[in-house]
């Protein structure tokens, strides 16, 4: 082999060897979520101090007990359905919101869409951790305390401006030959909106979908501050402060728990990743 | 990409729906409304409780000036949460960058797997912090810490690490899991900003004989700067602001020493009922989220500018 054969393929190791590197840092906890949840309790609770007792394997054969626990014994179905209706609330008002304002932004505002966009983005800056006392006393004087519409009334508040941002710059990115053809053909402004704009928005829609769930599947201090009752909460605040018995954390339920909401959001995040970085990036980075 | 042109000049019509003017503002005035209520009252109520003895659960109370503020900066557990914030967010900041960098290096070459290793780069990134914080409660577990087994196997640990029961190792664990969030996001905006870089550029050094480190400070990094800069702002705002992570994972504790900014808010103002001491611990987030909105103004306004 030639030093040049031999140096590509050093670099090729090297590459694979830094890449599993880092997969093994970012997917650890995943894998260690998928341990738990299928281990039995006298594999899973063997103290560190026991060397002979390999934690990174089986050691007994793999058991559903945990999930059937999960599933039957918590109110972690109970979760999952108010998430549902948290989710699909949230994602209502804020397509109807925020589809139409990036469109205003993009298209319609002109000079001022500009400033204004930026406005509305810098609104995603100021982030629940400032706001949550101020509406833990405004959710209480609306009478919504400890019910799952404080979340549906107050996840827009993020939701909107992030998503208002991300169709601005879906539109910004669509050609506007097709709308020029369809006032040509004597659609008007908001008759060109309705039936052709929304038409090939689908994409743009679909990622503010996308991002709203995972927006509101992320979420945890609003959900902590407003709501007390273990049968009102959302997965992501429930499985971490509920799934508790007595002192004690059961750790193959709660890392089931963890690994069913996982493994979607996963999946659908990656698919829109590339979108997402898109609206991120406020343009430093050109395509 | 941006649009060469605008809209074309149309012959005028009166209705409605054609005045683009008036149009513009109708569909954006429920965005603005909805923020301007629901952002902007609760900020200004965050302001103004700060200044008042308010308490969660009674309606009434009054102002007690600067009293609220006094008092935190005179209590040690806010000025070490104070410090805890900063340190946690440079030190947070730092990693990122450095391992964000040199895995959107590694990532950009092309080799087979390439699709599948993303998919679990990305991983940290998506799923719900609370559930994956609980992952790491597990893994730093002072029992049955799968970290300590591992470093006793390889001969690297004698003692034992209580990672979540002392104020130094607590901090690390929490800087930990904050990387762990956040460097593949990094990695994700890094790579989008090396399609930016000139290959011609690079090829010219390579011709002219600059060896990898040259190329990587001289030429690579100078143009990954505004995206790194991009990553930075994002990754301070979403460190300083967070409260789930150090909330699920130490609680503060032990004995207070672990707190940030957001939990001990939390813990004043919603546990402790205190509403106008937790709001005015939380105002002090103000200026990180200052540093990254300035920041990004000026990022957004350059690149509207066109260059780089």
């Amino acid at each position: 082999m030639s030093r040049y054969r031999l140096m590509r393929y050093a670099r090729r190791v090297g590459v694979y060897v830094a890449a599993l590197g880092f997969v093994t840092f970012a997917a650890f906890p995943f894998y260690w979520m998928a341990l738990t949840t299928f281990k039995q309790n006298k594999d899973l609770y063997v103290s560190a101090t026991n060397l002979k007792h390999v934690p990174w394997i089986f050691n007994a054969a793999p058991t559903l007990a945990h999930l059937k626990l999960l599933f039957t014994q918590t109110a972690y179905p109970q979760w999952l359905l108010n998430t549902l209706l948290v989710v699909v609330a949230v994602v209502l008002i804020t397509v109807v919101v925020a589809v139409p304002a990036g469109y205003s932004l993009a298209r319609l505002a002109g000079g001022w869409g500009e400033g204004m966009g930026i406005g509305i983005f810098l609104t995603y800056l100021i982030p629940p951790t400032l706001l949550f006392i101020p509406f833990s006393r405004l959710v209480a004087i609306l009478g919504l305390q400890d019910s799952l519409w404080s979340l549906v009334v107050v996840y827009p508040t993020f939701t909107i401006p992030f998503c208002t941002w991300l169709v601005m710059g879906f539109f910004r990115s669509v050609p506007w030959d097709l709308e020029e053809q369809a006032m040509i053909d004597g659609y008007s402004r908001l008759g060109v909106f309705f039936r052709v704009v929304l038409r090939f928005a689908v994409p743009g829609i679909l990622t503010v979908v996308v991002f709203t769930f995972t927006l509101v599947m992320q979420e945890f201090i609003y959900a902590l501050t407003f709501i007390s009752s273990v049968d009102k909460m959302t997965v992501s605040l429930g499985v971490p402060v509920a799934l508790v018995r007595g002192d004690v954390y059961h750790w193959g339920a709660l890392m089931g728990a963890a690994l069913i909401t996982s493994i979607p959001m996963a999946i659908v995040y990656n698919l829109f990743m590339d979108r997402f970085v898109e609206g991120l990036t406020l343009g430093a980075v050109k395509g | 990409m941006r649009l060469p042109f605008g809209p074309i000049e149309l012959p005028p019509r009166e209705t409605f729906a054609d005045r683009e003017s008036l149009l513009a503002k109708v569909m954006l005035a429920p965005a603005v409304l909805y923020v301007a209520v629901l952002v902007g009252i609760p900020f200004v109520l965050a302001i103004l409780l700060s200044f008042s003895n308010a308490r969660a659960g009674s309606l009434s109370f009054s102002w007690v000036g600067l009293s609220n503020y006094a008092a935190v900066l005179s209590d040690p557990t806010f000025r070490r949460a104070l410090l805890n914030t900063v340190i946690v967010t440079v030190a947070v900041q730092v990693l990122v960058v450095i391992l964000a960098t040199a895995a959107a290096m590694v990532f950009r070459a092309a080799f087979v797997g390439k699709r599948i290793m993303r998919f679990f780069l990305l991983l940290p990134w998506a799923v719900p912090i609370t559930l994956a914080v609980m992952a790491w409660t597990w893994i730093f577990d002072s029992t049955f810490s799968v970290v300590n087994w591992t470093l006793k196997v390889a001969g690297l640990l004698h003692g034992w690490l209580y990672w979540l029961g002392s104020p130094t190792l607590g901090l690390i664990a929490i800087i930990i899991v904050q990387v762990w969030r956040l460097f593949p996001f990094a990695t994700v905006i890094v790579l989008a900003g090396m399609t930016s870089i000139p290959q011609d550029v690079v090829e010219a050094a390579i011709m002219d004989g600059a060896g990898f480190w040259r190329r990587l400070f001289q030429i690579e990094l100078p143009f990954l700067l505004p995206v790194v800069t991009v990553a930075v702002l994002f990754g301070i705002v979403y460190t300083a602001t967070n409260m789930s992570v150090v909330y699920l994972l130490t609680g503060g504790g032990p004995a207070d020493s672990t707190h940030v900014l957001p939990t001990l808010a939390f813990q004043r103002g919603i546990e402790g009922l205190d509403l106008g001491q937790g709001a005015a611990i939380a105002l002090f987030l103000l200026p990180f989220l200052l540093v990254a909105a300035i920041g990004m103004l000026r990022i957004a306004r350059r690149s509207e500018m066109g260059s780089p």
